[in-house]
């Protein structure tokens, strides 16, 4: 009975005893060397894996700068300036990292209170199977359709639901890998600077008359916004008002006269 | 006795409810303020929209003009002044453009005899162009250009004519009518075609729970010589469907991503070949098709000849109304049709069915988790794998599915028809080919 044990305690041992040598050898001789420039690239990316970038994820964007196939090398939307900058410092190139920091933003309000619904919708959770039928449930067809698709591909779960039915976006954990933009159907997800300061939430470009019927919420392209703050870059388009962040005016009173109060803080 | 003939794999046994209107002889849709006529009804481009609004037309004017390969013409239902232009949902959730119409003036062809044209001096050619223009499509549902699929390409030849007379959705009867009141007339559309695509023989398929179809179509195509031979077949869902009715009659199997002129057959419905008779013969285009207004919650289920364009609304309205208990309206049959949002929806050249369904027919349903337990592999008439498909869909692997034939699924319902688990499996296939075709396109 000892003898048994002592036997498997022994021979797996020295199975272990050999494997381990072999691994040691292989790892020392056939060893690939990477260049120190490559693994440098790959330490200064993020390591989300998100594919913002376009590459297949983080490794993969770091061989592409590597070997020059890429040709922007500020791809990196979650590492911003600072690792673009870092990527730069190690291929020994200057680039511009003036370009600021956006974060992903729905632009609807419209919730079970404020919508109106055209049906009830009893089919798979998914934004994009909702809206190949009849464009989602909602009367309006631009707004959000509640369902989390965005939810669902958020690589750093910034995105949650709130009590409305509705998403939103933790602009704190956004690392604008640009995905949710990428699944929503109806484009009601769209990148904000992350210092913007107020944001016309509504997305219907459809009349006032029409939007007033399906959304006490949504902006119905009155020009009040554009008269009370108009160093603020409002502009009117398509019975829907948008904000030019390049301008720097106040856009408080903007907001404060707003009919429909859909210009929200963001 | 020798049984039936069916095809071999999958396919479900739905209650028929055909006895609703089955004894309903066709009449005609009475027609009310407004015609709200889509621009596209086919499968393929939309139309280009020839008029503008405040224009005049007459009955069965060219509105819309084909504008590609794959495209149909659409002609006026009625005569009358344009109304607006304006954006629409079909019935099957996608936006077009529709023109709107006020009926006004005189009608040139209802209620007036018409001198039968002389077909026979037209060629093979001059017959697929008058097919052409008269806007004619596949009637069965999928709305392909028939113009299109009579373009027999030069290396093949067309051994056999395959017509579908098979109706095998539950509730429609429109395809049944129509074979046992216009029998004459599908028989004058079956040589046009003959003289079209010269084939070697000629099938009808009739399924057996319409043995009086079987009878008449029987009798005619016994004096019309032996080219013609109805062929009965067992009950089975999805029989209608080209790929399983070719299996079926002819044995042959369509390969995957092909059609059935590879196998060296066309297939068409009854109601098509109908229309061909209506648009040759009787220089008709094609704005009138059979509807079956049914279900349990329509008060008088009736088989109408409905133009184009014609609401929801002014059709149920037809029959009586609908009862109190009704919860759903369908747009084409129970097993491939689309849930309406709205009564405006109006009639296309692919509505087959409307139907008011009320609780006690559509079931409680419950959505719960796969349980793997198979049913819907057993039951796909194409051999797909449904379970599969369906997780690699929700999970956005959307090219996995695509390697698992997933545009091989003609979402003819039968995999959500028995999943015990209640998964709306058909609208993750439709999800699945959706953003597939939107990975490769982008």
């Amino acid at each position: 009975m000892l003898n048994t044990i002592l036997y498997a305690f022994i021979s797996v041992s020295l199975l272990g005893a050999f494997f381990g040598i072999g691994l040691a050898i292989a790892a020392k001789y056939l060893y690939v060397k990477k260049e120190k420039k490559l693994t440098d690239l790959e330490e200064a990316l993020p390591g989300y894996n998100c594919g913002a970038c376009g590459y297949a994820g983080c490794s993969a964007y770091a061989e592409a700068i590597f070997n020059g196939i890429a040709e922007d090398i500020t791809l990196c939307s979650p590492g911003g300036a600072e690792t673009a900058q870092k990527v730069a410092n190690i291929m020994e190139v200057a680039i511009d990292v003036s370009h600021e920091k956006k974060v992903a933003f729905v632009h609807c309000k419209g919730g079970k209170d404020t919508a109106r619904y055209a049906f009830e919708y009893k089919g798979i959770t998914d934004c994009n199977a909702a809206y190949s039928m009849y464009q989602g449930n909602k009367v309006c067809k631009y707004g959000c359709l509640g369902l989390g698709s965005c939810i669902r591909v958020c690589p750093v779960d910034a995105i949650a639901y709130d009590n409305q039915g509705l998403v939103v976006v933790d602009k704190e954990k956004c690392i604008s890998c640009n995905q949710c933009v990428t699944v929503c159907p109806s484009g009601v997800m769209k990148m904000i600077p992350y210092t913007a300061d107020y944001v016309v939430a509504c997305n219907s470009k459809d009349k006032g008359a029409v939007t007033r019927k399906a959304c006490t919420v949504g902006c119905i392209g009155c020009k009040m916004c554009e008269k009370k703050s108009p160093d603020g870059g409002f502009k009117i388009e398509n019975f829907l008002a948008e904000i030019d962040y390049s301008a720097n005016g106040e856009r408080k009173n903007a907001a404060d006269a707003c009919p429909v109060k859909c210009i929200v803080t963001n | 006795m020798k049984s039936l003939k069916t095809f071999p794999k999958g396919g479900v046994h739905p209650g028929d409810f055909k006895d609703l209107t089955n004894k309903e002889p066709i009449r005609n849709a009475a027609i009310k303020d407004s015609f709200i006529i889509p621009m596209s009804q086919h499968i393929g481009a939309p139309c280009e929209c020839l008029v503008n609004p405040g224009d005049e037309v007459k009955e069965g004017m060219l509105i819309g003009k084909a504008s590609g390969f794959i495209s149909a013409n659409i002609h006026s239902p009625a005569p009358g002044v344009v109304k607006e232009i304006t954006d629409i949902f079909l019935a099957n959730g996608l936006k077009t453009k529709a023109v709107v119409l006020e009926p006004s003036g005189y009608f040139d062809q209802l209620g007036k005899n018409i001198v039968p044209a002389d077909w026979n001096s037209l060629s093979a050619k001059e017959l697929q162009e008058k097919i052409f223009n008269s806007g004619i499509v596949g009637l069965g549902g999928a709305t392909f250009p028939s113009n299109v699929k009579y373009m027999i390409p030069p290396d093949a030849k067309v051994e056999a004519l395959v017509i579908n007379g098979v109706e095998c959705e539950p509730y429609l009867t429109a395809d049944h009518r129509l074979m046992l009141e216009k029998s004459a007339e599908i028989f004058k559309g079956l040589e046009i075609l003959q003289k079209v695509l010269n084939p070697e023989k000629i099938f009808i398929g009739i399924e057996a729970n319409k043995p009086d179809a079987i009878d008449i179509m029987g009798n005619l195509a016994q004096e019309s010589g032996g080219k013609i031979e109805v062929v009965p077949l067992k009950l089975k869902y999805p029989q209608g469907d080209e790929k399983q009715l070719l299996k079926a009659i002819t044995g042959r199997e369509v390969p995957s991503g092909k059609l059935p002129i590879n196998i060296g057959a066309v297939v068409s419905n009854v109601g098509t070949v109908f229309a061909i008779y209506e648009a040759v013969v009787l220089n008709k285009p094609l704005f009138e098709r059979v509807v079956t207004v049914t279900g349990r919650g329509i008060k008088n289920p009736s088989n109408l000849k409905v133009r184009v364009g014609t609401k929801v609304r002014d059709l149920i309205e037809d029959c009586g109304g609908v009862t109190d208990d009704t919860v759903k309206l369908v747009m084409g049959g129970p097993m491939m049709g689309f849930t309406m949002c709205s009564l405006d929806t109006p009639v296309t050249k692919g509505t087959s069915g409307i139907l008011a369904l009320t609780e006690k027919e559509i079931g409680k349903s419950v959505q719960t988790a796969c349980i793997m337990c198979g049913r819907c592999v057993k039951v796909c008439p194409i051999g797909l794998v449904p379970t599969k498909l369906y997780k690699n869909i929700t999970h956005r692997r959307y090219q996995d599915a695509m390697h698992l034939n997933l545009m091989d699924c003609k979402e003819c319902g039968c995999c959500a028809y028995v999943c015990p688990a209640n998964i709306p499996l058909v609208q993750g296939m439709r999800l699945g080919k959706k953003m597939a075709n939107k990975k490769v396109k982008s």
